[in-house]
């Protein structure tokens, strides 16, 4: 099992005609995943070819999931574009919308966050890497790829890894693959200060995965939502969980790369997550260096 | 993106919002004719306000030693020589820096009579994804220490992003401040146009510390935005025109201006430890890294997902002309670049700049070996980590001996 998404899971990709979305939509189809469908408004009825496979193109997504059945959508749409993308998926009745788009107005995402509040559609994003869950060939091929994550980096097992970061992730990842542990799913929740799925949420499905028997956590400064997760877990969490904190060193009010990396009010600091880690049991990694080895010695 | 006073006000009085008779001036001759206007109005006192994007000028010090970036003048003649002493002055303030800022415009205003201060500000409530309205009787205060002491004096009101803001929420807000009779309606009347700034102008941050109500000649009361303060999404500037037009390239850093032409993400702090990573959250815990282990780093540098050679090239020499750096870490997690790409971009932005600091490359990921090689083969003097945590000790081994 897994969390959000199977290997046979059947992905659409939301702006597969452009350059990032084309060549993500290749690497994912390299790697095994499902890629059913591909949506570019306009190119209707074309077809996306890769590798002897062909993609059909739809106008719209609801089109496209009556013909294929995709349960899942990745968006590599501009940033003005992105909300729509991100409603269009949610009105499709998609399960798990994926928006790997950077650079979308907050206030766009305001309304989109009020407007599929309560619905069943998951939103993994925006500004995120994705979601693998890995597969059983070498190099974990034939797992579900919806993003921009390397693939090969993964290994089928049971350590759920849930962050904000992209290329930290893949260093816990890569990490617990040198070390012969696998993952269950990783899940980048992305960088943005009003994201779709928060830590929290996806440390519930982990907790609930009983293919899931361990977790890492990884975070950074801004906003409470570690401190949120820290707190549900100290009451509920069954499984081992291991963090790090990325920006002890950030100088407060400056905005270091993602939108919702910044100390602002004192509020969101490293200090303040890392003591709300270590009040709920969590194993905090001194060095992003050792994220793997520090969940590896609680289980 | 923050934006100056008298900017803020331009955008807040479009909305509707009441502010005092202000003028903008940039020339110490703009600024006396400014003061006259004032004067003219009624205004015994002409308040000179120096324009720069940080707080703290009231109790500012120029470095020429001349105290105050704030001050308030008794007459036209006495405005237009302290306009003077301020206009290309460098003011440092607590929030500066010892560099400070450059003084290149100022805010002439009529002194007012002020009975009350109070603090108002929007802004994004992570936790919940939507906006907030925040309203304090503790105005002029620093407001997070009024959070922290005593929570119980500020005020919150949700909006929801479905309906925005409702009539009676700004009467809430202005009821909570105690404005009664005339200056409730009035105070609602404002609170409901600065959140519609916020909102229309797509804002992370409209602050007003104080909020004031005044009194004008002839006695009557009336509440105004007496400091004003925004800061906008950048990810939002594209469908603002105007409000990108009050970008002042003076406030910005020259490397970290220089950076964003190349799509790369710098900001300079104060160590000698340089650093160049893919990707924010890498990129931030290198920074953490290195301080664990006893340095400190230079800057911030997110070269992004993709980097191509001539990033890294541009990124080498913008690191480079930082004159603190004493070595340079860089920290690569080719997932899907190739990681041979960067170390060939990386070898020709070494031999280009003629680098002779201490230099350590950390590479892992896709095609690593060839990367690994290209680095070995290139005859430089440069260190290869293996690990994150074996690069960090090794550069700050480096830079300390």
């Amino acid at each position: 099992m897994s969390i959000l998404v199977k290997p046979n899971t059947k992905i659409l990709v939301q702006g597969i005609t452009g350059s990032f979305g084309a060549r993500h939509a290749q690497l994912s189809l390299d790697y095994g995943s499902q890629v059913v469908a591909g949506v570019t408004p306009g190119k209707g009825g074309q077809v996306f070819e890769h590798a002897g496979k062909r993609v059909p193109i739809f106008d719209t997504v609801a089109e496209a999931v009556r013909q294929t059945g995709a349960a899942a959508s990745a968006i590599f749409v501009p940033p003005p574009f992105a909300a729509d993308a991100i409603l269009e998926g949610v009105d499709a009745d998609l399960d798990v919308v994926v928006c790997i788009t950077e650079g979308i107005p907050v206030r766009d995402m305001v309304r989109v966050k009020r407007a599929i509040a309560g619905g069943r559609t998951r939103l993994i994003g925006p500004n995120c890497p994705g979601i693998v869950t890995p597969g059983e060939g070498k190099d974990s091929h034939g797992g579900c790829r919806i993003g921009i994550a390397p693939g090969y980096i993964h290994r089928k097992g049971h350590v759920g890894v849930v962050s904000r970061s992209g290329t930290l992730t893949y260093e816990a990842v890569w990490q617990l693959t040198s070390r012969g542990a696998g993952q269950s799913t990783c899940v980048g929740i992305g960088g943005d200060p009003v994201p779709g799925m928060s830590h929290l949420d996806i440390i519930k499905l982990f907790n609930d995965d009983p293919d899931t028997h361990a977790i890492i956590m990884i975070g950074e400064i801004g906003g409470s939502a570690e401190e949120e997760a820290a707190e549900w877990i100290k009451k509920n969490c069954r499984k081992p969980v291991a963090g790090f904190i990325a920006g002890a060193t950030a100088p407060p009010g400056r905005r270091m790369g993602h939108a919702g990396a910044i100390v602002s009010g004192g509020k969101g600091t490293a200090a303040a997550k890392i003591a709300a880690f270590k009040a709920a049991g969590i194993g905090v990694a001194a060095t992003p260096s050792e994220m793997a080895d520090t969940l590896l010695k609680m289980t | 993106m923050n934006i100056h006073e008298y900017q803020a006000k331009q955008l807040l009085a479009r909305h509707g919002v009441a502010v005092p008779l202000e003028i903008p001036a940039k020339s110490a001759a703009e600024a006396r004719s400014a003061a006259e206007k004032i004067a003219a109005s009624g205004s015994a006192k002409i308040v000179v306000k120096s324009q720069i994007h940080a707080g703290g000028r009231g109790k500012g010090i120029f470095k020429d030693g001349f105290q105050g970036g704030v001050k308030v003048a008794a007459s036209v003649d006495e405005a237009g020589s302290l306009a003077e002493r301020m206009l290309g002055n460098v003011l440092v303030t607590k929030q500066t820096g010892p560099d400070g800022r450059r003084v290149n415009a100022l805010l002439m205003a009529a002194a007012a009579r002020i009975k009350k201060e109070f603090y108002l500000a929007v802004l994004l409530d992570r936790a919940l994804g939507r906006p907030v309205i925040m309203a304090s009787t503790e105005g002029g205060m620093d407001i997070e220490e009024v959070a922290a002491n005593s929570p119980e004096k500020i005020f919150k009101e949700w909006i929801d992003p479905a309906v925005g803001i409702m009539p009676f929420q700004a009467r809430k807000t202005a009821s909570a401040l105690g404005l009664k009779g005339e200056l409730f309606n009035a105070g609602a009347k404002l609170v409901t146009g600065v959140f519609n700034a916020w909102w229309e102008c797509d804002a992370s941050l409209v602050e007003l510390n104080p909020l004031a109500v005044v009194e004008l000649a002839g006695g009557k009361e009336t509440v105004v935005a007496l400091d004003a303060k925004i800061s906008l999404d950048d990810n939002a500037l594209y469908r603002h025109k105007d409000i990108q037009e009050m970008r002042d390239l003076n406030e910005e850093a020259p490397l970290e201006i220089e950076a964003s032409k190349f799509n790369l993400n710098y900001i300079k702090l104060d160590g000698n430890i340089a650093c160049m990573v893919n990707g924010a959250g890498l990129a931030m815990a290198t920074m953490d890294i290195i301080q664990h282990y006893g340095g400190m780093p230079a800057n911030f540098l997110d070269v992004g997902g993709g980097a191509s050679r001539e990033q890294v090239s541009a990124a080498f020499k913008i690191i480079l002309q930082d004159p603190h750096v004493k070595g340079i870490l860089v920290n690569i997690f080719g997932g899907i670049m190739d990681c041979n790409v960067i170390a060939t971009g990386i070898v020709e932005a070494v031999k280009e700049t003629h680098l002779n600091l201490p230099l350590v490359v950390r590479l892992e990921g896709n095609n690593v070996q060839a990367g690994k090689k290209t680095l070995a083969d290139s005859g430089l003097k440069l260190v290869t980590g293996d690990s994150m945590a074996d690069a960090a000790r090794k550069v700050v081994g480096a830079v300390g001996s």
